[in-house]
């Protein structure tokens, strides 16, 4: 924690919205979305497909077509309204302020070109270097990233490289201009755990060193749990709850939020003969309910949920949550929790 | 990692008590490498002298990372590839001398369900023509019992009537996946392979197959091999689970031994860079440095030595044999 820099704010996202141009009409595949980061922060968003959280992402860099998007609301980076650059402006900002790490490394790599060559391309285009100094930064990147033989492998082409090694190619690349924000869309779902928990790491000292904030898109909780301070949980588009990852784990207050804990398979604890189950499967965005959007599978819902959209509401210290019946639903819990979070302490 | 756990209450199956129904002896798979002449100029050892045996009625999970092997043992044992080397045994006939009718009628009792559901399903058929397909192949009863059949397959997985003539676009992968298991079950066979069948889909989407697995496996009195990658749904899961490295079985254990108490230095490192859904938890995690060799050359002697914070110099000579250590709990290792 590194005091007063901590609460410097970095990106604001205000009331998102983002449609889509279809054959079918339009679609909200971002409805109303918002939430900040700050510096030297880790922010996840956690949502399964479909809900949304990709597009937020993309939405940050203007990564989506723009002839079939159409932006609503504000983007702020560092008081600097995103969707109102021009596309010069834009471009500064691209991978030298924000720069993003994307989910496949097997596509996301130019084939054709040098590992070493794409990553002095970025700092070529924003940092004033020759292309000598550049070439040796890019070798100090790849050190950095934990690769080994960095000389060598910077004359490597992506197709020699292991699906992990690619991944801290991206990386390398993502930070080479030291971004203030980085943006990690899925960045360990196409590897393995034992690699995955070493692209962890390393993402988690590099935000240290930077001083980055950092947004995490994952769908996988447990890696929420190592890595992020910050949990925004979104669902068909919207932001459902928001709160510090202690209290997403301990008390979700959202029912979808504590559905989704409920049905993963832990490798602790008692294993339960049958697995929770939230019924159904997320709607399209062609068919969003009227009401509460969860409403249709969530246990907890009465007329109102099915007839009412609910507001994201802020609640106690910084959480926030949509839903009509939560504070019910958390007294009818206020048991359950008090013994779940006694049995964590046993554990560790 | 310290974990206290409840034993789980069913009663835990034993190789002991003799109801072995497949036997895997020495399964080998070589893939050959070939020259620019179509010689072999050298092989991956993708399966590298696997053995072990499922018992009827239980689960045994097979875990690993992408490239130990563990699908090409799975598609191997039901010949789906052919063996290089090695025993499978069904109901006292080595599936790997079969040919012909033979292997047709044994294939009955194997099935299998596949990763991913949206390439597994032939686009262009009705959901019930896809399911009919199967007994047609294997002769069984005529057009209308087979209609039947399918229907009533199709209201076991979670289906309705009207179900049977769409296509497989107008499902979500879930529902493409509990297709893909009703495709297995309705020849009703007694052992089947689900090779990742969960790992495409979304968490609650995961939970609701997850459990329609285990209540066909009570109704049907099945027998799975679980392949996975996921060591939380493996647990969940499974009797037994055996972990593979490079084309090797390393560990084999019951679950909660396992968990509780993995023994091999790759099992510790698996199960400790686990990301755990829990933010109080701090554990301490045990690093393997580096990534897994090449199976085309693996390293000598054992193979995980070349990863290993333990190794000895025994270890890059001798190759361990895998050995009981308590009980039901095998290692292939030196420091045991």
């Amino acid at each position: 924690m590194r005091g007063d820099t901590m609460t410097e704010l970095l990106l604001e996202v205000k009331n998102l919205k983002v449609h889509f141009e279809t054959e079918n009409g339009t679609v909200t595949a971002v409805d109303d979305v918002s939430f900040s980061v700050k510096r030297g922060e880790t922010v996840g968003v956690v949502g399964e497909s479909g809900c949304g959280k990709s597009v937020t992402a993309e939405s940050i860099l203007r990564l989506l077509n723009e002839k079939h998007t159409n932006y609503e609301g504000n983007i702020l980076f560092e008081e600097k309204d995103i969707l109102k650059l021009s596309y010069s402006e834009l471009q500064k900002v691209r991978g030298n302020d924000i720069s993003m790490i994307f989910q496949d490394p097997m596509s996301s790599l130019n084939p054709v070109y040098t590992v070493g060559n794409q990553i002095v391309e970025a700092l070529l285009l924003h940092q004033n270097l020759t292309k000598k100094e550049a070439e040796s930064k890019a070798v100090e990147m790849l050190k950095l990233t934990g690769i080994p033989l960095p000389e060598k492998r910077v004359n490597e082409y992506p197709h020699e490289l292991s699906g992990g090694m690619r991944q801290r190619v991206m990386i390398a690349m993502a930070l080479s201009c030291k971004p203030k924000l980085l943006i990690a869309d899925e960045p360990t779902t196409a590897l393995d755990v034992t690699t995955q928990s070493q692209i962890l790491d390393l993402i988690n000292e590099l935000k240290d060193e930077f001083n980055m904030g950092t947004i995490m898109i994952t769908h996988d909780l447990g890696v929420v749990a190592e890595v992020c301070t910050k949990v925004v949980v979104m669902y068909l588009g919207q932001v459902i709850e928001e709160a510090s990852v202690e209290s997403i784990f301990s008390s979700p207050l959202h029912p979808y939020t504590q559905g989704l804990l409920k049905s993963i398979p832990q490798i602790e604890g008692p294993r339960d003969e049958k697995l929770y189950v939230i019924e159904g499967k997320v709607p399209t965005l062609t068919q969003i309910p009227k009401g509460c959007r969860f409403a249709p599978r969530c246990e907890f819902a009465t007329e109102i949920c099915r007839d009412k959209m609910p507001q994201l509401e802020s609640y106690e210290n910084d959480l926030k949550v949509r839903c009509w019946h939560f504070k019910d639903i958390q007294e009818k819990r206020g048991g359950m929790n008090g013994s779940r979070n006694e049995s964590q302490t046993v554990n560790s | 990692m310290v974990v206290e756990m409840s034993l789980k209450q069913s009663t835990p199956k034993t190789e002991a008590s003799n109801d072995v129904i497949l036997e895997v002896k020495n399964l080998k798979k070589y893939f050959p490498i070939t020259g620019s002449l179509n010689n072999t100029v050298s092989q991956v050892k993708a399966v590298n002298d696997v053995s072990f045996s499922l018992i009827k009625g239980e689960t045994y999970g097979l875990v690993g990372e992408s490239g130990c092997g563990k699908s090409t043992t799975g598609r191997t044992i039901l010949r789906l590839l052919e063996p290089t080397e090695g025993e499978v045994i069904y109901d006292g006939q080595n599936i790997n001398k079969l040919k012909g009718n033979d292997l047709r009628n044994i294939r009955r009792e194997l099935q299998m369900v596949f990763q991913d559901p949206y390439s597994s399903l032939n686009p262009r058929k009705r959901i019930g023509t896809i399911l009919e397909e199967t007994l047609k192949i294997h002769k069984i009863g005529n057009k209308k019992e087979r209609t039947e059949q399918v229907m009533n397959i199709l209201n076991k997985v979670g289906f309705q009537r009207e179900h049977y003539y769409r296509f497989p676009h107008e499902f979500s992968g879930g529902q493409r996946q509990r297709i893909g298991l009703a495709r297995a079950l309705i020849i009703n066979p007694s052992i089947i392979i689900c090779d990742e069948p969960v790992s495409a889909l979304d968490v609650s989407i995961q939970s609701q197959v997850l459990n329609l697995l285990e209540d066909v496996q009570q109704e049907f009195n099945l027998t799975y091999l679980f392949i996975s990658h996921d060591l939380g749904v493996v647990r969940h899961i499974s009797d037994r689970i055996g972990v593979m490295y490079l084309g090797k079985l390393v560990e084999e254990s019951p679950t909660d031994e396992l968990y509780s108490n993995p023994l091999h230095p790759y099992t510790k490192a698996l199960l400790s860079a686990i990301p755990v859904p829990n933010p109080f938890v701090k554990r301490e995690k045990i690093k393997l440095i580096g990534e897994i060799p090449s199976p085309v050359n693996p390293p000598s002697g054992c193979v995980f030595h070349t990863r290993c914070p333990f190794a000895m110099d025994v270890c890059k000579q001798e190759e361990p044999a895998l050995k009981t250590i308590v009980h039901e709990h095998k290692v292939a290792c030196h420091l045991y």
